[in-house]
């Protein structure tokens, strides 16, 4: 359980999506303009990410490892299909952001008019992809371990944007130099929340 | 450029490539691709070869996308083009692994997320599907390249401040440097410094480039 924490608190803070990877970037600068807007769409990718990291996660070990099909037939333990990961990866995450969408809208249809579009532009947001990518690099043993890390970090996502949103609201009323103002002072901005937390680099629970 | 074939570089096609290089940078102006850009920018080496990866991404898939373009049915068309652009990563991925092994380790994921840049599909989106495949061709190569220049532009300082050298090349040890006092910056390898960096290239264009100013 400690152990599930820890992967979790991990990636909030540290593996950061955003501060550490930039993953979501474009998505992270072109809605961060209120904080409503931002909440939903964070939102979305907490549940995206939740969902489509431990269906990666079966895939990946039961159909695409080196020797994962051998639960089908011993004649395929040396078959290798990790090749094919990107192409599966990204359909998993088309459909499911697909089908996310149609069982919101039925049995959830205020968290669906509140999601709003945001839900199918998350299918080409990079922080999910990057969700079960990293979950392949980093080789989690468990399914519960891939689930703790895909749900932290659409937590960590989740608090950067609304965080950024939060600033962009009250720069409104600074004196920005004109050139920096928009995508200049956000992109700034951004580092230096991402040099504040770098302070929580080595937390261990 | 050579101008042997006129018609082929005319200067239409020429301000398609030349553009995103400039006043329309997919990055610091259309605000696409960032994703995957800034995390590979510490070292010059890993981000000339993202790229160049990027570069034939974006030019195959253009080419490929506005082949088939009469055939695509509207409603299907951005599954057509995910699968178009996962395979060229592929194609991309797999020749880094047997080609240049120690680059595509370092740069791990960020190959795979060349598929969710944004400036691959919004370049099929917003030109592909409307242009015959030369055109898209040199659309997909000025783009990819605007993006890799701002790629290298920050790679080169990331690497010359955090750690003193230029493609690997260690230039402050050489100029002696070190020895009158001179410390490498640990700050600039940081992942935070890529995004201010990007921040201060932005500041850098427009202040130059008024049309570009944002009002709010």
């Amino acid at each position: 359980m400690e152990h599930l924490i820890n992967i979790f608190v991990r990636s909030v803070f540290i593996d950061n999506m955003i501060f550490a990877y930039f993953l979501g970037m474009c998505s992270y600068l072109a809605v961060s303009k209120t904080v409503k807007t931002s909440v939903g769409l964070g939102i979305a990718v907490i549940f995206v990410l939740g969902i489509t990291v431990p269906v990666d996660y079966l895939l990946e070990n039961f159909i695409l490892k080196e020797g994962a099909l051998s639960w089908l037939s011993p004649q395929l333990a040396d078959v290798d299909l990790s090749f094919l990961s990107f192409i599966m990866f990204i359909a998993v995450i088309a459909s499911m952001v697909q089908l996310v969408e149609m069982v919101v809208e039925k049995f959830s249809p205020a968290l669906y008019s509140s999601l709003g579009i945001f839900l199918p532009l998350i299918a080409v947001n990079c922080a999910i992809l990057g969700g079960s990518l990293f979950m392949q690099e980093r080789q989690y043993n468990s399914i519960l371990e891939a689930t703790s890390f895909g749900l932290g970090s659409g937590v960590g996502w989740f608090l950067a944007i609304v965080g950024i949103a939060a600033i962009r609201e009250k720069l409104r009323y600074s004196n920005i130099p004109a050139p920096l103002k928009g995508l200049g002072i956000t992109f700034i901005i951004t580092g230096l929340m991402g040099i504040a937390f770098m302070s929580f680099m080595g937390i261990k629970l | 450029m050579s101008s042997e074939r006129e018609s082929l570089f005319s200067s239409k096609n020429l301000k398609l490539l030349r553009d995103p290089l400039g006043a329309n940078n997919p990055i610091t102006v259309q605000v696409l691709g960032i994703c995957s850009a800034l995390a590979v920018t510490v070292k010059l080496k890993p981000s000339i070869v993202m790229a160049f990866s990027v570069i034939a991404v974006t030019a195959f898939s253009n080419v490929v996308i506005s082949l088939i373009r009469n055939y695509i049915p509207p409603r299907i068309r951005i599954i057509v083009q995910l699968v178009v652009i996962a395979t060229l990563v592929i194609l991309v991925d797999q020749i880094l692994k047997a080609f240049a092994y120690d680059v595509s380790k370092q740069l791990s994921v960020f190959v795979g997320l060349i598929i969710t840049n944004c400036i691959i599909m919004g370049r099929l989106e917003a030109f592909a599907l409307g242009n015959r495949p030369w055109p898209s061709f040199l659309d997909g190569i000025g783009n990819g390249a605007g993006y890799g220049m701002i790629l290298v532009i920050v790679a080169f300082f990331r690497e010359l401040l955090g750690s003193g050298s230029i493609y690997g090349y260690p230039v402050l040890e050489k100029l002696g440097l070190y020895n009158i006092g001179y410390e490498n910056n640990g700050l600039m390898i940081l992942p935070p410094m890529a995004l201010i960096t990007v921040g201060i290239i932005i500041w850098i264009q427009r202040s130059k480039n008024k049309e570009l100013l944002e009002t709010h």
